[in-house]
């Protein structure tokens, strides 16, 4: 018998491993999807990152004297991997995977003491320390090759690619946010830009350039709501995500349409969806309150506007979901729910006030 | 009946099946009964009976000593055997003082209190009387002593007895079985405690989860105008007092207050049905319905059993073991104890008895927090598990008392829903443990300061007295004699 002296003696039948299990499921469809239409290169580079992920895992933990296997049984070194991966260009060298991983478990995750004690999203800081020191490969997007399609790269020419380093410059193509801001550096407005991009019904599908992952709204949302469905996550940080970024978008759009392109746009195009349902909901970076979540996502939300609009760099996503985990402590701290018969400030509160 | 929303809980596992439709049956009598003279909040009864003493049924045996206490009776008529430290049915297992009593078979009542014929032409100090008399403790599981709480009307101005029937703990199925078979002996006792009470509304909230209880009391309540049954969503912990005020009423009952100071008063339905045979037929309380449950029990039951009686004969009687069970719990799965062996007796709180199997604890071990949040979701006390233990686990105690760990009901929830499998509430309970007895060190502490500082005042009164004295004693005859002040009991206390 064991020996914990406080009850309850009964437990319900979730566990980490169960919900880490059921966030890869949901990531299935769409990855399966992705790798099919970014071909061999994108297998090669995906199995790469998600390996490395867990053999650094595995060095991290050996290292610190914690048991290995049982704990890289609660694949969070494959979600991790997964979803670097899920943020890199498809036809992205070997390496890019690799040192990702290296960033994302050893210095995000494990220098931080391990699974639940980081403050930033360990694949984020993967993508984000790869997209500033590698800039030019990490933004050498590809427009969709299907596996076994006319001109599509064999299991050779993936291995070329992937190991090789060597894109055929023919296959390359902006995204949609990287043509847009392109165009605009060129004094070309949105209203016109526009026009060369995909038709939104297409990039909602999936058929565009872009990350790994990133491209099929459709099935990342089939893949969020089976999460809220099996109550892995909620609601309240996909919504107020997507809440926060149209808004602004929309608003801006009204008011410059040649100047800020359309909300319909910064939803269905780069990182948004993967951003909103899987990236920001991770929950050892996101508030623990249903209140702090909505706070959270509507930062991300228009953080990822500002960065789309105004920075450097055409994608925001990773930058947007990293500024806002460094908040939030303080959101947790501001949005503590209030105690049982006690007001805000923590005094009981004073007798005949009515609650419902 | 317009209900209120109370936050957070859980929707466990209820596994009510095993027990819920098997009707109620006695215990017959076993072949020694174990009567603790602690089976309440308070102070422990004083015993009245040495071995070798001839008991009748329902003979008080012990007699409470303070306010807050209880009398114990014999549950039959039989021989004590001995009066002796005995393992008590605490996670501890200490000893504690125990009359044995050897059942003589013959049952015999002893003369009882007169029955009271019209409860209802008697104050209010004359059923709480009878009600202490009788020995009748809180039966939900707290065995706070019940007359306490029937007295509160002097001192407070009620207006709702509130007759907890939730039973939201899974597995047990005793009120649900007592509701549906002696609905009218509940009402009853019921309406005499809202007469003593002095409450015009008696308000009976049983979870929805039971609708043939909630369809035969309403039958039962009919009646009276007075008395509503009202039926309450299936939502863990709804039965907590609080909670329930909360469902019911809409009201918040304060922090550190009662829920009378909101004029609620909250009682068991078992403990309204001992009231009825207290009142109505003199008989103290030395039976309780048990639900005796659990994967690991071969035959499930609701079994009224004699106060005393040894767990290992309940558990015989209930057909023994089917497996080795996992886990041994006094009570209900989420806030019950576990018992320390089957050598123990069952008392006047104790709910349940239940043996669960490995598949039903599904205990595992803690994983580190990934920070996920339910817990702060579905804390039913507003608080913020998460990071309360991660306090505690630092040994910042005083960090965790600022988030509201006293706060915490114990009810378990958070634990419940962990998928780290983190055991919070045993933190929490850790927690409390020392904040009480720093607390404790501290109010003592200041009481020595105040009595030290108190003596030495008095001890310079009483030198200048006699400096006065033996000033004014010069020139004239002695006129008072200035004795020094003895020392009272609390200064020899502390010196």
């Amino acid at each position: 018998m064991t020996t914990t002296v406080s009850g309850p003696f009964t437990h319900a039948a979730n566990n980490v491993q169960k919900t880490m299990f059921t966030v890869l499921l949901a990531m299935t469809p769409a990855t399966v999807f992705n790798l099919y239409l970014f071909g061999w290169p994108a297998i090669m580079l995906f199995t790469v990152t998600v390996g490395s992920c867990v053999l650094i895992e595995a060095g991290c933990l050996a290292l610190v004297n914690k048991p290995v296997i049982p704990t890289l049984g609660d694949y969070s070194a494959v979600l991790t991997g997964w979803l670097l991966a899920l943020s890199l260009p498809p036809w992205a060298p070997w390496w890019i995977g690799v040192i990702g991983a290296v960033f994302a478990i050893a210095m995000a995750k494990h220098s931080f003491g391990g699974l639940g004690q980081n403050v930033f999203n360990p694949a984020m800081v993967g993508r984000t320390v790869l997209l500033i020191s590698f800039p030019v490969a990490m933004t050498a997007w590809v427009v969709p090759h299907p596996l076994f399609s006319a001109g599509a790269p064999g299991f050779a020419d993936a291995l070329a690619i992937t190991f090789g380093g060597q894109i055929p410059d023919a296959m390359t193509s902006a995204s949609v946010l990287g043509h847009i801001k392109t165009e605009l550096s060129r004094h070309i407005p949105v209203t016109q830009s526009l026009e060369g991009i995909p038709a939104l019904w297409d990039m909602a599908l999936g058929y565009r350039a872009g990350s790994m992952g990133e491209t099929s709204a459709i099935l990342i949302l089939a893949g969020g709501l089976f999460m809220m469905a099996r109550r892995v996550i909620s609601w309240h940080i996909p919504l107020s995500v997507m809440a926060g970024l149209f808004a602004i978008s929309a608003i801006f759009n009204v008011i410059d349409p040649a100047r800020f392109a359309p909300a319909a746009v910064h939803l269905f195009s780069g990182a948004t969806f993967l951003g909103a349902f899987f990236i920001a909901t991770d929950y050892v970076t996101s508030p623990v309150s249903k209140k702090g979540q909505l706070i959270f996502g509507i930062g991300c939300g228009l953080l990822i506007w500002l960065i789309r609009t105004f920075a450097g760099y055409p994608e925001g996503v990773a930058f947007a979901v990293l500024l806002m985990n460094g908040l939030t402590p303080i959101i947790d701290r501001y949005t503590r729910p209030r105690v049982f018969g006690r007001d805000r400030k923590g005094e009981p509160l004073p007798l005949g006030k009515e609650k419902s | 009946m317009k209900l209120f929303n109370i936050r957070g809980g859980i929707h466990p596992d209820y596994r009510k099946g095993q027990t819920s439709e098997k009707a109620i049956v006695a215990m017959p009598l076993p072949a020694l009964l174990y009567i603790p003279l602690q089976q309440h909040i308070g102070a422990p009864a004083e015993a009245l009976v040495a071995e070798g003493d001839l008991v009748r049924k329902g003979q008080m045996i012990a007699r409470g000593q303070g306010t807050i206490s209880a009398p114990q009776h014999a549950p039959t008529s039989g021989r004590v055997v001995a009066v002796a430290e005995i393992a008590s049915p605490h996670p501890s297992g200490l000893p504690q003082k125990t009359i044995i009593i050897e059942p003589d078979g013959k049952d015999e009542w002893a003369d009882l209190p007169e029955p009271i014929a019209d409860p209802f032409a008697l104050d209010a100090q004359a059923i709480g009387e009878r009600v202490a008399a009788s020995g009748i403790v809180g039966m939900g599981g707290a065995a706070f002593p019940s007359a306490v709480k029937l007295n509160l009307g002097t001192q407070k101005k009620l207006d709702t007895l509130l007759l907890n029937g939730a039973e939201c703990e899974p597995y047990l199925t005793c009120d649900d079985r007592l509701m549906r078979e002696h609905a009218d002996e509940i009402v009853d006792g019921a309406r005499i405690m809202a007469h003593a009470l002095g409450t015009p509304r008696i308000v009976i909230a049983i979870e929805d989860n039971k609708p043939q209880a909630i369809e035969i009391m309403r039958k039962a309540a009919s009646p009276f105008a007075n008395v509503t049954v009202a039926g309450v969503p299936v939502q863990y912990p709804m039965g907590s007092e609080r909670h329930l005020v909360q469902a019911i009423t809409g009201l918040e009952t304060p922090a550190r207050k009662l829920t009378a100071d909101l004029g609620v008063v909250v009682h068991n339905v078992a403990t309204a049905r001992a009231v009825h045979h207290a009142v109505r037929f003199g008989r103290p309380l030395i039976a309780r319905v048990v639900t005796v449950s659990g994967g690991a029990i071969s035959e499930p039951k609701n079994v009224e059993t004699p106060i005393g009686t040894r767990i290992s004969d309940l558990v015989e009687f209930c057909g023994g073991f089917a497996v080795r069970p996992e886990r041994l719990i006094n009570g209900g799965p989420m806030m019950g104890q576990p018992l320390p062996s089957l050598d123990v007796p069952m008392i006047k709180g104790t709910s349940g008895i239940l043996a669960l199997t490995a598949e039903e604890t599904n205990d595992n071990p803690a994983s580190p927090c990934i920070r996920c949040g339910t817990c702060v979701t579905i804390c039913p006390c507003g608080l913020i598990p998460v990071e309360m233990a991660a306090f505690i686990r630092k040994d910042k105690l005083e960090e965790a008392a600022k988030l509201g760990v006293m706060d915490c009901v114990s009810c378990g929830s958070c634990s419940w829903v962990c998928p780290s499998h983190i055991p919070l509430v045993h933190y929490f309970n850790y927690a409390k443990g020392m904040l009480n007895a720093k607390d404790r060190e501290l109010r003592k502490n200041d009481r020595v300061k105040s009595l030290v500082e108190a003596r030495t005042i008095r001890l310079e009164k009483a030198a200048e007295a006699k400096k006065a004295a033996l000033a004014a004693k010069k020139p004239a005859a002695p006129a008072a004699e200035a004795a020094p002040t003895p020392p009272t009991s609390e200064e020899k206390a502390t010196a």
